[in-house]
């Protein structure tokens, strides 16, 4: 058995860019995940908002990494091809005690180094919303939040990782580690020994610490539950309408998605059970509520998808970040909700501290370019524009989407996977018309 | 390209439409479909009953779809699947996407006929995990029909009209053990000796007065929370299957882009009863104005669409304003959604009538022995005769008292008395 340089323990958007990372220097790396897939975990299932990190705590780890991973990932989209839309947000006041908050939060931007933050007047945001609910009293428009596919992210970074001579090992879970010249780790599928270890591990995170005698967080899942509104709601807003957070969470907001969509969401509750993204009927109702204040036409519309997620979060209001050189560990956790946005950031400051930490960065000659993913994005041209057979009517993906999915460099391995990379299956019918066909060709690849 | 008339959608109602109009000499008439088989729902819907009142015999769904495309092709109808509009304008240019590429149409003329699908699970914002196993109907016999999979296990089925036992058919087809029907009504809705079979009917117990309150399983379904909705009381029923039937939603997304006016009740574009929609030129048919009736019903429905069409390309129909068409609780729908009113002139012609001559209706709520009451500004303009009412089945309202609407008077409400 080789030994690896690096192992990387979880493929999800924070690991995936690690790995990317790493795959720009002569080292042998391997991602592995519990899953069958990247990205399946926290990244799945979220906002999907690229955020600036204006209302990040200042001075905070978060802070910085998620200004500067914002700005790599804007970077990055452009040239991998991500859907992303700069449709900007509007934080909007509904009582006298959200509005006498604005201006705290616009300072706290500031501090944050986030400058084009500014208020915006009553009568200017009912003429740039005119179907927000009635009763808002002001707000604060940030111009740089932009809703990003939060399932191309972690792929195109897999991928560039992979075609950069990363080993992507799925469906193998760490279970051990026992140290010797390196270190040896046992898997749900045989051992992988290897000089250095990244915990990347998201919700499994603590554990994986546990196995290098690390005590100093606790993950507590927090769940949101999101709703997902058909494209016809889509003309009732046109941007990321966020409400004031209070001292726990971001509250309820509506965007856009760049499928096309509506998104309401999250709750936030503190659950015990790591894997349980069961969307619940008092979450549903609660965001019912929400939704038709914020947006009195969303009662019209259909919804499409309900679905949870669950956000790493530790008792820390900072992210977990430390490299112990001694052991040749580094643990990457407690991201908590902005881990897409400040992926790139996250990967950046690992890479550089385990440098220090010892591990020799020897750049390759000829670096694995950065992957042009399909595009799934409305916002760009999409296949069926050119023409195609049209197999998921109401998403319009055509079979040469699916059939390029099915051969791509990381394909899916259920049709949850190939739902992530091109839609299929994931509008308005939820499969009445084109479940049967897609899984015939899923099973015939 | 151009044509005189554009269908769009090749089930029963935008076949049935096309041989007419070629029938009656309409001119070039191109029928897409975005499948890449016509015939529409029928084709994987293998039990019996189709075509009985249209084609006056009694078929299987896919020799009904068969037979129905052969008619619109031998009746000169250019035919094309596989082939999505993307796009529709209110001056009848359409963006067609297809195999080949992509084409504008510029038409004379537009019936939509795009149909009708289930609400699924997630729409019906019923709680719980993501499993597979949760399917509609559609899926179901897609999946069964089409595909020839199996599905062991145990199976329930949400709702209790006639889609729903033939959901229940198919499952038993796919070795399914079909444990219940459930329906929140306090009694099931189809008919005593429904063309499935009665047999099967009392062979699968149908939960009334109950309801689906969560689905369970990571991965794969292993069951579903039961709600009795007379006691309260919740249970878990075990099942690898739920497939969710009816609780029909029209496809209307190309008909909304179009800008088209939608009736609130049907959620389809609202018509009159020559089923012209609120854009001049556009018409629209079957289940897309009716969410849902039987094929044959929506095939004779695009058959007085087409007629009216065919008058039209030949510049004698009625230029005529519209008096609205309402209903009013427990009653859900009624369509078609308003009555055209002769513009004054010399001579007013007489007000024409609906598909088959009656209005269509649908009610939440059972109602043994009823009257519809139609009314106009409070003026009474008919009481039907006693009908019994059962959601999720058609109520119909003979048109006798079209005559009677004050052409300047307000909206047709029909209630139940």
């Amino acid at each position: 058995m080789s030994t690896a340089d690096v192992v990387i323990i979880g493929a999800g958007v924070v690991g995936t860019a690690i790995a990317r990372t790493l795959s720009a220097y002569a080292l042998d790396c391997v991602l592995v995940d519990a899953a069958n897939d990247v990205g399946t975990g926290t990244s799945k299932a979220n906002t999907a908002i690229l955020h600036t990190g204006f209302d990040a705590k200042p001075g905070t780890l978060e802070s910085r990494l998620l200004a500067r991973g914002s700005a790599l990932l804007r970077e990055y989209t452009a040239a991998a091809g991500i859907p992303v839309e700069r449709t900007g947000a509007l934080l909007v006041a509904w009582t006298a005690e959200q509005l006498a908050a604005l201006p705290v939060i616009a300072d706290k931007a500031r501090q944050n180094g986030y400058l084009a933050i500014r208020p915006v007047p009553v009568a200017e945001l009912y003429a740039r919303e005119p179907l927000l609910g009635p009763g808002a009293l002001g707000a604060l428009e940030i111009p740089d939040e932009s809703i990003i596919c939060p399932w191309t992210t972690p792929l195109a970074f897999a991928t560039e990782a992979v075609l950069g001579g990363v080993r992507l090992v799925l469906n193998t879970r760490v279970t051990g580690v026992a140290d010797g010249a390196g270190h040896e780790l046992t898997t749900s599928r045989g051992a992988l020994r290897t000089r250095w270890v990244i915990n990347a591990a998201g919700l499994g995170s603590e554990s994986v610490d546990a196995l290098f005698g690390g005590d100093g967080f606790a993950i507590r899942p927090r769940r949101g539950e999101l709703i997902v509104y058909d494209k016809l709601a889509r003309s009732l807003l046109s941007s990321i309408l966020l409400p004031v957070p209070t001292a726990r969470t971001k509250g309820v907001l509506v965007a856009p998605t760049v499928y096309g969509n509506v998104l309401l969401g999250p709750t936030a509750d503190d659950i015990d059970d790591s894997a349980d993204v069961s969307t619940t009927a008092a979450g549903l109702s609660s965001l019912l509520a929400a939704g038709h204040r914020i947006l009195p036409g969303l009662a019209a519309e259909e919804v499409t998808a309900t679905y949870a997620g669950l956000r790493a979060a530790t008792e820390h209001a900072d992210y977990q970040i430390y490299v112990d050189g001694k052991q040749r560990y580094a643990c990457v956790a407690g991201i908590r909700s902005t881990g897409l946005s400040a992926s790139l950031g996250i990967a950046e400051h690992v890479v550089a501290s385990l440098a220090e930490a010892g591990l020799p960065l020897v750049s390759r000659d000829q670096p694995a370019p950065i992957p042009r993913m399909p595009n799934i994005g409305e916002a760009g041209t999409r296949p069926y524009q050119a023409g195609g057979e049209i197999v998921c009517h109401c998403e319009r993906v055509t079979r040469g989407e699916i059939s390029d999915a099915l051969s791509s460099v990381i394909p899916p391995s259920d049709l949850g996977g190939l739902r992530r990379r091109t839609r299929a299956m994931n509008g308005r019918c939820q499969g009445f018309y084109c479940a049967a066909l897609v899984s015939r060709m899923f099973a015939g690849s | 390209m151009n044509v005189d008339v554009l269908i769009v959608g090749a089930g029963p109602a935008g076949l049935s439409a096309a041989a007419e109009l070629r029938r009656l000499g309409a001119g070039s008439v191109l029928v897409v479909d975005r499948e890449p088989v016509a015939g529409g729902i029928p084709r994987h819907s293998w039990h019996t009953g189709y075509g009985i009142r249209d084609l006056r015999r009694l078929m299987t769904g896919p020799a009904y779809a068969r037979r129905l495309a052969g008619l619109a092709e031998s009746a000169g109808a250019d035919l094309r699947v596989s082939t999505t509009v993307t796009s529709l304008s209110a001056d009848l240019e359409a963006m067609l996407t297809s195999p080949y590429g992509r084409e504008s149409v510029t038409a004379r003329a537009v019936l939509l006929a795009t149909g009708c699908r289930e609400r699924p699970r997630s729409a019906r914002l019923v709680p719980g995990d993501r499993p597979a196993g949760v399917l509609t109907t559609g899926e179901l016999q897609q999946r069964v029909y089409l595909n020839g999979e199996r599905l062991p296990g145990r199976a329930v089925v949400v709702g209790a009209e006639h889609v729903s036992f033939s959901a229940a058919v198919t499952l038993a087809h796919a070795g399914a053990d079909v444990v219940a029907l459930v329906t929140e009504h306090p009694r099931q809705q189809s008919y005593a000796a429904f063309r499935l079979g009665a047999a099967l009917r009392w062979r699968v117990p149908v939960w009334t007065s109950s309801a689906i309150r969560r689905v369970t399983g990571r991965g794969h379904l292993a069951g579903v929370e039961i709600a009795d909705l007379s006691s309260g009381a919740e249970r878990f029923v075990p099942c690898q299957t739920v497939v969710f039937t009816a609780d029909w939603i029209p496809d209307h997304e190309l008909a909304r882009s179009a800008g088209l006016a939608l009736d609130p009740g049907t959620r389809g574009p609202a018509v009159d009863t020559l089923l012209r929609a609120s854009a001049p030129g556009i018409y629209a048919a079957g289940n897309l104005i009716h969410a849902a009736e039987t094929a044959d019903i929506a095939a004779l429905s695009a058959r007085h669409a087409a007629r009216h069409i065919a008058a039209a390309l030949v510049g004698s129909a009625p230029a005529a304003a519209a008096v609205p068409v309402c209903s009013e609780a427990p009653l859900t729908w009624i369509s078609p959604n308003a009555v055209p009113v002769p513009l004054a002139g010399p001579v007013p012609g007489p007000v024409p009538g609906p598909p088959l001559g009656r209005f269509t209706l649908r009610s939440s709520e059972f109602r043994h022995v009823a009257r519809l009451d139609v009314r106009q500004d409070g003026r009474r303009l008919t009481l039907s005769r006693p009908v019994r009412i059962i959601p999720g089945r058609p109520i119909h309202l003979t048109a006798n008292w079209l005559p009677q609407v004050d052409p300047a008077g307000g909206p047709v409400l029909v209630t139940i008395t």
